[in-house]
């Protein structure tokens, strides 16, 4: 019965950012702010973890692929299609709903429960608008340029690990990449990513915006908008798939 | 003024508020005055539209802010100021543009003049040379100020309070509330403040409620307050030390 609750007042909570907010001049320079607490600060930890999952990626399917018929530079192919079409949106994307959902719900559950909100509120401010949509804004435009960063750098560190353990040499991985490329699935992708972007901002921002008490449920918040986006990703990762692809 | 008509509130089924009714008069400090939980700051976030009430009408100089939409009361809220219980300055945001937040959201004033506004009310709260300092970084009575600063920088007709002394030592206490008194007889503003100080209600009580229990139990200013013959409000009154001696010095 309490999903029922949290989506009808998630629902409001979105309807309620989407009337009346406030004018957009006020809110440039809060998109250029988030944009770069939200897609410039995470470049490290994404090409991290996008190295990584090119290297194991490249030495799991070049292992799986040990058969005379299946040359070896289908393993190029089968990581980069792997990277673009799930491993870089989806992965990034729950990384990002760690760094950036919990980050964006203390942020706001702090503002609420030290009365900052209704500091607003008082001012005749749409405080929903002010505090989220520069936040989705920036979000949906940097988290494609983010998405795309850790495609190359997963591919990239596909390429290095095969040729450094010498199981896929270069000229091998390279033809793979060159192979069969279906620039749909990029779009795809970035689909796939605005949407996980909406997705993080908006419930992050609602688990915070209705934290009541103190220090100890604004941790609370923060650990349920990390929960909540990432099931919620995973499902409408599910969903976007089967819609476009299948 | 302000005139609240029977109003009511519950949280839950559990009734906070219950049929208060009373006038906060322009020019004047108005005190709601109450132990902790009784209901203060439930009376006050009904009063500036923060909660909806269950029951009852308040008016602003005879506008109904209580059956208006939250667009139409856009107008109302450009004359309110109020000043939080822990001041609630955006953290994000240096003193000077903590100040400058309103002006910049509601008015068309350009840069040049905001930043002078914000300045002459920094000043007439007593605050240099902390303009470009975060929240983070000043006391508690600093934050005070700055919060104050804020509230008058739209020039409010309407002065919310929320226990403005809370959290702040003896004699900073007295400065806030002077301050406050002051603002409210210059700029001639209904001013309302919530408090459970003593020290407070006899210095600034110009027209005070007691409240108990969610109930409006009495009302009158600070010259009747130490002999209203209200069982409660006695033992709400003379709860310190210092409050009974005075008592017992008046008798004698
Ligand atoms: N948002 C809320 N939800 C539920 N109960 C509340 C809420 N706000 C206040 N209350 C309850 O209302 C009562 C009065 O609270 P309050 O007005 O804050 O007291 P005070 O006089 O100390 O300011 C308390 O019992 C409090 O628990
Ligand atoms: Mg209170």
């Amino acid at each position: 019965m309490k999903i029922f609750y949290e989506l009808g007042r998630y629902w409001i909570f979105l309807a309620g950012m989407f009337t009346r907010p406030e004018n957009f001049s006020i809110y440039r320079k809060q998109v250029m702010l988030e944009m770069d607490a939200i897609g410039i600060n995470s470049v490290g930890i994404v090409s991290l973890v996008s190295i990584f999952m090119g290297a194991v990626i490249t030495l799991q399917t070049a292992y799986n692929l040990i058969n005379p018929l299946v040359p070896l530079w289908a393993v190029g192919l089968v990581v980069r299609d792997s990277i673009i079409i799930e491993f870089s949106p989806t992965i990034i994307m729950l990384v990002l709903a760690g760094k950036v959902g919990s980050s964006i719900a203390s942020e706001i559950g702090t503002m609420r429960v030290t009365e900052q909100i209704d500091a607003l509120e008082i001012m005749g401010i749409n405080s929903t608008s002010y505090l989220v949509i520069p936040k989705m804004l920036a979000a949906i435009f940097i988290t494609p340029f983010i998405v795309l960063i850790s495609m190359f750098v997963g591919i990239a560190g596909g390429w290095v690990v095969g040729e450094l353990t010498g199981v896929v040499p270069s000229l091998d991985y390279i033809t793979g990449l060159q192979s069969e490329f279906l620039p749909f699935n990029v779009f795809f992708a970035m689909v796939k990513t605005v949407v996980f972007a909406f997705i993080i901002t908006t419930v992050s921002s609602y688990h915070g915006y209705y934290t009541s008490g103190g220090a100890l449920e604004v941790g609370k918040s923060s650990t349920r908008a990390v929960v909540f986006s990432s099931i919620l990703i995973l499902i409408f990762d599910y969903i976007l798939t089967q819609l476009i692809l299948i | 003024m302000i005139q609240v008509q029977n109003i009511s509130k519950g949280f839950y089924g559990k009734l906070v508020l219950k049929n208060v009714t009373n006038t906060f008069e322009e020019g004047k400090v108005n005190l709601i005055i109450g132990g902790s939980g009784s209901g203060k700051t439930v009376l006050m976030k009904c009063m500036v539209g923060l909660y909806e009430v269950d029951e009852g009408a308040i008016e602003y100089d005879g506008r109904d802010f209580s059956a208006m939409t939250k667009l139409e009361r856009k107008s109302i809220r450009r004359e309110i100021g109020m000043l939080f219980q822990g001041s609630a300055l955006f953290d994000s945001m240096t003193v000077e543009e903590n100040v400058m937040f309103p002006l910049t959201m509601l008015s068309k004033m350009d840069e040049e003049e905001k930043r002078d506004r914000a300045n002459f009310c920094l000043q007439r709260v007593n605050l240099d040379n902390a303009n470009n300092l975060f929240p983070a970084e000043i006391s508690g009575g600093m934050k005070k100020r700055v919060a104050i600063a804020r509230a008058i920088a739209m020039k409010p007709k309407y002065l919310f309070c929320d226990e403005p002394n809370s959290g702040l030592d003896p004699k900073t206490s007295i400065v806030i509330d002077e301050l406050i008194k002051e603002i409210t007889y210059e700029f001639q503003m209904t001013t309302v403040i919530n408090t459970h100080d003593m020290n407070s209600v006899l210095m600034m009580g110009d027209n005070i409620i007691f409240i108990y229990k969610g109930e409006k139990f009495w009302s009158g200013s600070s010259k009747d307050i130490l002999n209203s013959g209200n069982e409660q409000l006695e033992n709400f009154v003379f709860a310190s030390k210092v409050m009974q001696d005075l008592r017992r010095h008046l008798k004698n």
